[in-house]
């Protein structure tokens, strides 16, 4: 990206390395939210469901990993990525998706912590009602995580929120390569310590726009849901 | 009649359910024969929800026992029960029916038809579509009450049905309760509206601080009720 040109500039020139970074940004949050859906909302389920001894330390312990900081799982992803670890065989450091494992690492426990609350309080709601209709466990799994589907979506956007605005994971993991493992984040971060302020704050409001995008998307999708589903 | 063996009679005999120390069933024995509607009726706090959900097989006994046609352990699919304040699935009328329908008596070719039935038997059609959370209170007791038939129950528990209704909406309740009835449905419900109870009733299980005093066909209970506690919740006074 030229340093001397804002983001805008950029946009509207149709410039390739920024295209690229806001498109691997999207790959990687959206990816990483996804694998979050997919562990995060079945794990939440299970826990708001299901008894078993320290059920309450495990609540605790998700919650606790909302806050989990970027820097120390970018350093646990990389060690584990890196060719002397565990996983160094497959290849992944430097890559997106590296990245991706990393964001899903920290997006899984806020879905799941959420999606557990959010279970719970409708299961307190359904649970005559399940009950007295001979529903089994799996099936009231399912009917609570449909039913619960607008707050779920609320999870993922906040979820998505995370991972979009996360740098400190993906710059060590993914290496901040130009036209390989370079997004907005870690695009700003290095405009910023360049001392190009102008189009660091640039590509901060194009950020900022996909998020409200995004978000704007989900709304309408969510409005129109309960509108015509029920 | 069509409800099988295996569900009635109900019989508790000295069925007791207590919570923190405080007897909200206090050895209660009654047997719930089939026939016309059993209506349970006495004060707030009595016990008739309680017994309600004991008989669905819902509340498990603290003390005593409780059995379905001679059995204790019966699968419940033949029961339903609509709670006083029913709770709506977050989707359409013929979804909420849909849903009830599902793992049921009925093939799922036959859905389409029976969520039609049913709701022509509650007064709901043309409301298919509806979010379920959208209907008025007297619509949601109707849902319910078609929720709680779709699986062709033999049994039917009540849960004050009328109750926050207008006078219009009760007596659509109170139509489907008969023709529910009238289907061969064992009907039992708990009311504080004596006119109701009155309108409805086969027989009377007078319920009063967890106990039964008194059990007996509606038309001997409102005639001459064989206890003081009956006469005086009759008479509208404030048992306490």
């Amino acid at each position: 990206m030229e340093s001397d040109a804002t983001a805008i500039q950029l946009l509207l020139r149709g410039d390739a390395a920024l295209f690229a970074a806001v498109r691997l940004s999207l790959i990687v949050s959206l990816s990483a939210v996804a694998i979050a859906a997919l562990v995060g909302v079945p794990l939440g389920a299970l826990v708001a469901l299901t008894r078993f001894p320290g059920r309450s330390a495990a609540i605790v312990a998700l919650n606790a990993l909302m806050g989990l900081p970027t820097v120390v799982v970018g350093l646990v992803v990389f060690l584990l990525l890196s060719r002397s670890g565990p996983l160094g065989a497959l290849g992944w450091l430097f890559t997106p998706a590296a990245m991706i494992v990393a964001q899903a690492i920290l997006v899984t426990p806020i879905v799941a912590a959420l999606t557990r609350q959010v279970i719970e309080d409708l299961w307190l709601e359904y649970r005559d009602e399940l009950t007295a209709m001979n529903v089994g466990p799996l099936r009231r799994m399912a009917t609570l995580i449909r039913d619960a589907r607008y707050s779920l979506v609320t999870i993922l956007l906040a979820g998505y929120g995370r991972a979009a605005a996360e740098v400190g994971a993906i710059i060590i993991v993914g290496g901040n390569i130009d036209g390989h493992t370079r997004t907005m984040t870690t695009a700003i971060a290095l405009e910023t310590s360049k001392g190009n302020l102008p189009l660091a704050i640039g590509l901060g409001l194009v950020l900022v726009a996909i998020v409200v995008a995004v978000n704007a998307l989900a709304w309408f999708a969510r409005r129109a849901g309960q509108r015509y589903a029920g | 009649m069509r409800a099988p063996r295996s569900e009635l009679p109900i019989r508790l005999e000295e069925a007791c359910v207590a919570a923190a120390g405080v007897a909200i069933l206090d050895r209660v024995s009654l047997t719930i024969a089939p026939g016309a509607p059993t209506v349970l009726m006495g004060p707030n706090g009595s016990g008739k929800t309680t017994l309600l959900r004991v008989a669905m097989g819902l509340t498990p006994l603290t003390g005593g026992r409780v059995a379905w046609g001679g059995l204790e352990s019966v699968n419940p699919a033949r029961r339903a029960i609509v709670f006083q304040r029913p709770v709506m699935l977050r989707r359409s009328v013929a979804a909420n029916l849909r849903f009830a329908l599902g793992g049921g008596v009925f093939a799922r070719a036959r859905h389409a038809s029976r969520v039609a039935e049913l709701l022509d038997l509650v007064g709901l059609v043309g409301l298919d579509a509806r979010p379920a959370p959208a209907l008025s209170g007297g619509e949601q007791q109707r849902l319910a009450l078609a929720r709680a038939l779709a699986r062709d129950p033999a049994v039917l528990f009540l849960d004050e049905p009328g109750a926050s209704l207008d006078p219009a909406a009760a007596k659509a309740v109170e139509d489907v309760i008969r023709a529910v009835a009238a289907r061969g449905v064992k009907v039992v419900m708990s009311t504080h509206d004596v006119g109701a109870a009155r309108r409805l009733a086969g027989d009377i299980v007078f319920m009063n601080r967890g106990r039964v005093p008194e059990h007996a066909p509606a038309a001997e209970f409102f005639a001459a009720p064989a206890t003081r506690e009956a006469r005086l919740f009759l008479a509208g006074a404030l048992l306490v």
